[in-house]
């Protein structure tokens, strides 16, 4: 390998023994700081498999029942921790299988190292039995990837591996290590990765763009704050707080950004994008300054770029240098870690209220609570809302729990309505939109907090693409909550289906198993409610339990999320109904 | 409406394995057709360089060199107008070789055209030319009503006008190790 890397200077003294490659990686893992992986072995990875055998007081193994299982848990590990999740498959279909996952935490900027096996070097190009080029699959889905067909390679590989996944803007970094280079001996010995020369994980805060930015801020008579996921991955949520505070900004969040700030904060508005809320939607297209903080404009964010905030000067903090002017141009850019930016930012801001400005939030959500919100959380016909269900769970958790949810309708809903008073209790696939994500994810989650409570929020479809993991659950008794709003419906599709296409219902339909059985197959509690009555003691039951607990809310078949901006439409024509 | 032109991409890169897999993807995925591609060493040692013609309005320029400098191994991406750069291709013509001695005219062409030959064998000559993308197709017109056994173009090679100021960075890195 080419790449010239810095490596943390250590005592030189001898510190090499002679092991095998399959060793060689256990001890990578745990110079980083790892102590959790999840897999699923195979033939071209057993020699790592049977290190671990040896190491598991100091290498806890998870096995899930599916390697997608295994990329989602360590997504949801790494979102709550903070640290780098870790996956594990063999070669062929295990290294296939890892994929979305990786796809997922790639454009969910989520650090993770995925381990694959590989057939023996000189096997390589064969099509011998489960070999398939993993490297150049995955290329276009991870941050870096690298094949190490010798031991040799392995400590520096690793350490790069670790250092990338987790530095700059976070993403997932895939090594495919060939059995022949698993079972090589040879000396190893460990030097973190410290810089990469052709990679600058820290770009330089420029002063002259920090005035700019805070005497457009100071100025502004109507300013509006969307902040992203970077404020959570650079941990820069107090300075958020300060800078809405001190010069009184009403402020949205993307949907990865959710939880950054307490959702009752006086000028957090909620929710920006296709389902979000109403006032902060609309009043994109009326603020005079618009502060994007550690987000990337989405297109689900923006809608119709055309006319997306066009009478906005724009700031854009940002890390990642091709995000800045990719789809919204910028009038101030601000490159580098959002954290060290607002700090230098917020002396010299001035004190403000903007009280009519904020104003005008209030009365959008005014209306918003009349056409919407009432009819979600207090509903007065019959059927069970999916409103109703998050609003039950926030009562039981106090805002306190961390809230894992897939993908559709369920998952609009419950961001939309959750209630978040800690930082990384959102935890949720946005820009890939990875049905299956949420019940592996909620047990990654688990384990990387496992005093938190966590709520894993699916849909009846979701729910039947990584069913598999409640074996999981099971074999490690991760106490997860697991509520499955079920319509019967592939819910966000047969809504567009009814929007878009004339009602028709093309194979959205579901006939469902009993979930209940199910549950109670792998020895979960599990429990159905299907009326009101019932729902709030079933939701504090469940929230009380200090097991593993599964509870079906039977939903209304045929409601829809609102508000909504159709695709391609403007953010000011968010439809209420 | 933008319009697009002939941008020259130049890549600094580290010389490792999967790379040009990467790059390709970032223009595949856009749709954007590469018109010329070619991959050699650069004034750094170990540093390879990546000369990467396309078709294309400058903000997807702009945007394509921020995703490309976005790769781990890449150290650093430019692009530039055909004003902006100096920039040239060679071309091998493959001719029989009766011809070279039966067709005076031939002759004339070669020394006409400053292209030289490379070979000569008895069954045929090759004749090399470097230089402008449309120096090398009036060759070809020239050549052909001749016939032509075999010909082949190099991809653009490309030095830019302006300074390209990589080594500093590279020594920057170097100061901090």
């Amino acid at each position: 390998m080419e790449t010239k890397t810095l490596t943390q200077k250590q005592e030189k003294k001898e510190t090499t023994m002679r092991i095998s490659g399959a060793e060689a990686v256990i001890h990578c893992l745990l110079a980083e700081g790892v102590d959790l992986v999840y897999g699923y072995p195979g033939g071209a990875i057993m020699p790592i498999y049977d290190e671990l055998y040896k190491f598991q007081d100091k290498l806890h193994h998870v096995l899930t029942r599916h390697e997608q299982g295994a990329t989602h848990a360590a997504q949801g590990y790494a979102r709550v921790s903070g640290k780098v999740g870790v996956a594990m498959a063999t070669s062929g279909p295990g290294a296939t299988n890892l994929v979305t996952g990786i796809a997922d935490a790639q454009i969910d900027s989520t650090p993770m190292v995925c381990i694959t096996g590989q057939v023996a070097s000189h096997l390589l190009g064969s099509d011998a039995f489960q070999e398939t080029d993993i490297v150049g699959i995955s290329t276009p889905v991870t941050k870096w990837n690298h094949q190490i067909t010798s031991a040799s390679e392995i400590p520096e590989v690793m350490a790069k591996a670790f250092y990338i996944a987790r530095s700059g803007r976070p993403g997932p970094v895939l090594i495919d290590i060939t059995k022949n280079a698993q079972f090589e001996e040879f000396d190893f010995s460990y030097e973190k990765c410290t810089g990469i020369r052709s990679y600058n994980s820290k770009p330089e805060i420029e002063k002259s763009k920090v005035e700019q930015a805070a005497d457009l801020i100071n100025k502004a008579k109507k300013p509006f704050i969307v902040w992203g996921q970077g404020i959570i991955l650079g941990q820069a949520e107090e300075e958020l707080k300060q800078l809405i505070e001190k010069a009184g900004i009403p402020a949205a969040s993307t949907l990865l950004g959710l939880s950054a700030l307490d959702s009752d904060h006086e000028f957090n508005t909620g929710m920006v994008g296709m389902h979000g809320n109403y006032g902060p939607n609309v009043l994109t297209n009326e603020c005079d300054v618009l502060i994007a903080l550690g987000m990337r404009f989405d297109d689900r964010v923006t809608g119709d770029l055309s006319t997306y905030a066009k009478q906005a000067k724009v700031v854009h903090f940002e890390i990642d240098p091709a995000e800045i002017d990719k789809n919204v141009k910028t009038e101030v850019a601000i490159l580098g870690n959002v954290k060290e930016s607002l700090q230098r930012v917020l002396p010299l801001i001035d004190n403000n209220k903007h009280e009519a400005w904020h104003g005008e939030f209030k009365k959008r959500y005014a209306i918003e609570f009349d056409e919407v919100i009432k009819n979600d959380l207090h509903p007065e016909k019959e059927g069970l809302t999916m409103g109703e269900v998050i609003d039950q769970i926030n009562k039981a958790s106090e805002h306190k729990a961390v809230i894992v949810t897939d993908v559709g309708q369920h998952q609009m809903i419950a961001c939309r309505y959750a209630k978040f008073n800690k930082t990384k209790s959102n935890i949720t696939s946005g820009g890939l939109g990875t049905m299956g994500f949420a019940l592996p994810a909620a047990i990654g989650a688990k384990m990387g907090d496992p005093e938190r409570e966590v709520v894993a929020v699916i849909g009846d479809g979701g729910y039947q693409m990584t069913i598999q993991e409640l074996g999981t659950i099971f074999q490690t008794g991760a106490a997860v909550k697991i509520v499955v709003l079920n319509n019967d419906f592939l819910g966000m599709v047969r809504q567009w289906q009814q929007l878009f296409f004339d009602r028709r219902y093309a194979s959205t339909e579901l006939v469902n198993p009993d979930f209940v059985k199910i549950a109670e197959g792998y020895h979960i509690k599990a429990k159905r409610v299907s009326k009101r009555e019932d729902l709030q003691g079933a939701v504090q039951e469940m929230m009380a339990s200090e097991e593993a607990y599964f509870l079906e809310v039977k939903v209304e078949k045929e409601d829809n999320v609102f508000p909504m901006i159709p695709t391609g439409s403007s953010v000011s024509d968010v439809r209420l109904s | 409406m933008e319009e697009k032109q002939t941008y020259t991409i130049s890549i600094y890169s580290e010389n490792n394995i999967g790379l040009l897999n990467r790059i390709s993807g970032i223009f595949l995925k856009r749709h954007i057709n590469i018109e010329s591609l070619n991959v050699s060493g650069s004034e750094i040692e170990n540093v390879s360089r990546f000369v990467i013609v396309v078709n294309i309005t400058e903000s997807w320029a702009r945007r394509i060199v921020g995703q490309i400098e976005k790769q781990i191994e890449v150290i650093k991406a430019y692009y530039h107008t055909d004003d902006e750069t100096i920039f040239q291709e060679t071309a091998l013509f493959k001719i029989k070789s009766d011809l070279l001695f039966d067709q005076r005219q031939i002759q004339n062409i070669i020394k006409e055209s400053h292209s030289e030959i490379v070979t000569v064998s008895r069954d045929f000559f090759v004749i090399a030319k470097t230089g402008r993308r449309y120096e090398i197709e009036a060759l070809y017109d020239e050549l052909q009503p001749y016939g032509i056994m075999q010909f082949t173009r190099s991809g653009r090679i490309s030095v830019s006008k302006e300074r390209m100021d990589i080594s500093t960075m590279l020594k920057e890195f170097q100061l901090i190790n």
